[in-house]
């Protein structure tokens, strides 16, 4: 889309064909899950509890407002093939895992959706800081994560090779329950020293993806060795999460990268999602912004409101504060509104993104203290 | 509204990330503080040498001579503070706003930090049992005997991770500074202010910002602090002391358990010593380490619970800016409640008498914070399991205990009052290395002798005395 386009009229009417875009995706979404050749066992058992019929009465997205909130509890324990679509049966299936540290994780089923989310973001990406055909480094988490296969897709999409770490955070999150600090940076230290051994060892990596405290541990241990992040070679860096935030931005580009993009040739995009969801991508970041870090979904697949905290019907007004609330419409998963464990402010459409965004997400308030975010 | 920067090396740094310090009562903001992330800390402690570099350029007299006039900077002074101006009064108010504390405690704690400030050249001389200072400047050199030492000093800062609820414990970090080593502080959340007016005094007095860390943060910015650093000081819970025991880098400060021991000889007389027991429970809304949370006695326990509960039970909740104020609020939402909740459960133990009961509810809600009036409870025995129990606000149990079986029960204790002339249960008490600091005959335990040290002699954590020989 040009970006030269900023009036509000072009706004509205880009949003506006969005908005139908949006309508006839959901209503094909609904279709498919709903209908007894195509559904999945565990929908088509929901449909005959609801007091609606989707086939009929769900013609566009705000319809999906009939259906009751998803709850991820439903993801933990099997059948996991409750879950696939009587349409996709034939597909060979990946299960991706969240949480798990304790007890049983929520899984979920997917064939091909991971990579599709992540071909679509490839295309956000500027090709002077992540060169076609450049290594990439995965410094995330491996083992059950859709993060680890997707960004090795990632790479792979762009021509690339990617090389990995071996990173299990639910060790992680067991070691700070346990306050075993010590453990805890020991553990941050070993896969920190895979990714230095990587990188030291002439594969031309480019790119990579990271989080913010892997970033920040990663330069921090380049600079005890009298090196900067600059040194590695790596020109684009894709990272997430709520820990993402303007201060870490701003930190990262005055005294890591030694400055904009421009000046240090280093680029870094957050990004903001989870194995439910997919991908959001940024607005770009600049100093000029305050380094404001807004996220938009990655619409007809994906669609992010912000929500009252105590009506989660009502979406809030521009600037608002609300609890961040998902919708995944793809052929492989069905969300018709799930509540986020984060908080954000509802940002405006623009003309990359023509939709609605949240911007400042951290965790949700209401849970904030009981969660133990950005382990990796 | 203040904006308060990050302190990096001196130098202000206006974060994006800012936490809003807001009035308990009234809910109005006070200030906006800027927040630290770890890197940031992390990558300024790699520029840790160049403080106890700079520190060595002063003599320890200069710098304490320096101190002095910081002292009454601090004291009376205005001084500025982030992008704003503070006199005394501010201060008062301010931390007030932000802790809880009634504001007269807030005018009442000013003193303590510049008598250790102002005495610094005392306290120097206790702690390091009259060492010529230079010898810590210069790593080695001869004592007046004749024989060489060396100190060899540990870490180039001392850094810390500061509490919110207590600001008496800022005289502990003091000497840092003095003692040549740099300060790389994180702040409590709530008390920003006591580190903030401190650093400004000693940089109005003529030394060097460039010495100064201050990092107010998240959890993570305190890992940092501590992560980086060769000496630390970290202020928590009973949880925190155990993780970092045992670690050498690490010097931990916990809950008190501070207790009055009245021996056998002098039980009899217990009502001559209430007032120091009330004092000792009470002062300072009973937030300190230092604050009494357990008497322990033979006998007429039950009396010496019943009259404490007649002096503090009644007291009531009072406006901060009220002059006559004794209770400090708890500003954490639902803290007050909850710490009420576990009192509550361990009244109802058998043999645990509620003595303060009748004097109307404990708990006392408002709209914006919360607050505790004085708890007494009596313990038929030791085991009883509140006996073991310390809060931030006055409570305290009085204990049923032979005087043969309390050195084997009170467990840890940072300070012991021991009311008795018996010659054996003092020795005894002297020889319990559960007990910290020991005041014997009736010294409320609130009443520091800053000659002496506190939680281990601060010498001893940053300085080694080692070997070394000159040909």
């Amino acid at each position: 889309m040009s970006a030269t386009i900023d009036s509000p009229s072009d706004i509205a009417s880009l949003s506006k064909a969005a908005r139908e875009k949006l309508d006839a995706h959901t209503y094909e979404m609904v279709q498919w899950h709903f209908h007894d050749s195509t559904g999945s066992p565990f929908w088509l058992q929901k449909k005959r509890e609801y007091s609606f019929d989707p086939l009929k009465e769900v013609k566009c997205f705000d319809d999906l407002k009939k259906f009751p909130l998803f709850e991820d509890d439903w993801l933990r324990g099997g059948p996991v093939r409750r879950w696939m679509p009587q349409g996709l049966a034939d597909k060979p299936a990946y299960i991706f895992e969240t949480g798990g540290t304790t007890g049983i994780p929520k899984s979920r089923l997917v064939f091909e959706d991971h990579w599709i989310d992540y071909e679509v973001f490839s295309h956000t990406l500027p090709e002077k800081y992540f060169p076609m055909g450049s290594n990439w480094l995965m410094l995330g988490p491996s083992g059950p994560r859709r993060l680890r296969l997707a960004v090795e897709h990632l790479c792979q999409y762009r021509g690339g090779i990617c090389f990995c770490v071996d990173l299990d955070p639910r060790w992680v999150v067991k070691l700070i329950k346990k306050g075993w600090m010590e453990h805890l940076e020991a553990y941050k230290t070993h896969c920190i020293d895979q990714a230095l051994t990587i990188l030291s060892a002439n594969h031309d990596v480019k790119c990579m993806f990271t989080t913010p405290k892997l970033l920040e541990a990663l330069c921090s241990a380049l600079e005890k060795q009298g090196k900067s992040f600059k040194d590695t070679g790596i020109t684009g860096i894709f990272s997430g999460g709520t820990e993402f935030t303007p201060q870490f931005t701003r930190f990262c580009v005055e005294e890591y990268f030694g400055g904009p993009p421009e000046e240090s040739g280093i680029f870094m995009t957050p990004t903001y999602g989870n194995t439910l969801m997919g991908l959001a991508c940024s607005k770009p970041v600049s100093a000029a912004d305050g380094y404001k870090i807004s996220y938009y979904a990655p619409q007809p697949r994906a669609v992010v409101e912000v929500v009252d905290f105590d009506d989660h019907t009502r979406i809030v007004n521009y600037g608002e504060s609300g609890r961040v609330k998902l919708y995944t419409l793809t052929r492989e998963l069905f969300i018709p509104g799930f509540l986020e464990r984060d908080e954000g402010e509802r940002e405006q459409p623009f003309d990359t993104y023509p939709w609605d965004g949240v911007s400042g997400v951290k965790p949700f308030r209401g849970i904030a203290a009981q969660t133990t975010v950005g382990v990796y | 509204m203040l904006n308060i920067p990050v302190i990096r090396w001196g130098k202000p740094y206006d974060s994006l990330d800012k936490d809003t310090i807001k009035h308990f009562v009234t809910g109005e903001p006070i200030a906006q503080v800027s927040q630290s992330n770890r890197g940031l800390i992390e990558r300024d402690m790699r520029f840790a040498h160049k403080a106890r570099e700079i520190l060595r350029q002063f003599t320890i007299d200069d710098i304490i001579g320096r101190i002095k006039k910081a002292a009454d900077l601090y004291e009376s002074a205005t001084l500025p503070i982030g992008d704003g101006q503070q006199t005394p009064e501010d201060f008062a108010k301010q931390q007030s706003s932000s802790t809880g504390l009634p504001e007269h405690m807030c005018r009442m704690n000013m003193p303590k930090n510049s008598f250790v400030l102002r005495n610094m050249d005392k306290i120097l001389e206790s702690l390091t049992r009259g060492l010529p200072l230079d010898i810590l400047t210069r790593g080695y050199g001869s004592e007046s005997r004749g024989v060489t030492v060396s100190y060899q000093a540990q870490a180039p800062v001392l850094s810390a991770v500061l509490p919110s609820n207590s600001p008496g414990v800022h005289t502990l970090w003091l000497p840092a500074i003095p003692l040549q080593l740099g300060l790389v502080l994180k702040p409590g959340p709530q008390e920003p202010w006591t580190p903030l007016r401190v650093f400004s005094a000693f940089t109005a007095a003529g030394l060097p910002a460039e010495v100064w860390g201050i990092y107010p943060g998240g959890p993570d910015a305190g890992a940092a602090v501590l992560g980086s650093a060769s000496r630390a000081m970290i202020f928590g819970g009973t949880a925190t002391v155990e993780q970092y025991k045992g670690n050498p880098r690490v010097q931990a400060h916990g809950p008190g358990f501070s207790k009055i021991l009245i021996g056998d000889d002098m039980v009899d007389e217990w009502e001559k010593h209430i007032d120091l027991m009330a004092e000792s429970i009470f002062i300072n809304s009973g937030r300190g380490c230092i604050n009494c949370s357990g008497i322990w006695a033979s006998r007429h326990t039950k009396e010496i619970a019943a009259a404490l509960a007649k002096r503090l039970g009644p007291v009531e909740v009072k406006p901060p800016d009220d002059p006559t104020a004794g209770l400090a609020a708890f500003t954490v939402h639902g803290q007050a409640k909850a710490v009420w909740g576990l009192i509550e459960t361990e009244l109802k133990e058998a043999g645990v008498t509620d003595m303060t009961g009748e004097f109307g509810p404990r708990l006392v809600e408002l709209e914006r914070c919360a607050y505790l009036r004085p708890v007494i409870a009596h313990c038929e025995a030791p085991e009883n399991a509140i006996a073991k129990k310390e809060y931030m606000f006055p409570f305290s149990t009085v204990v049923k205990c032979p005087q043969a079986d309390m050195l084997a029960k009170i467990g840890p204790t940072l300070v012991g009052t021991i009311i008795s002339k018996d010659e054996q249960f003092i020795r005894h008490c002297v020889d319990a290395t559960h007990i910290d600091r020991l005041n014997v005959g009736p010294i409320p335990t609130t009443r520091l002798n800053w000659l002496q040290p506190h939680e281990g002699n601060i010498i001893d954590f940053l300085y080694r005395n080692r070997a070394l020989q000159t040909a």
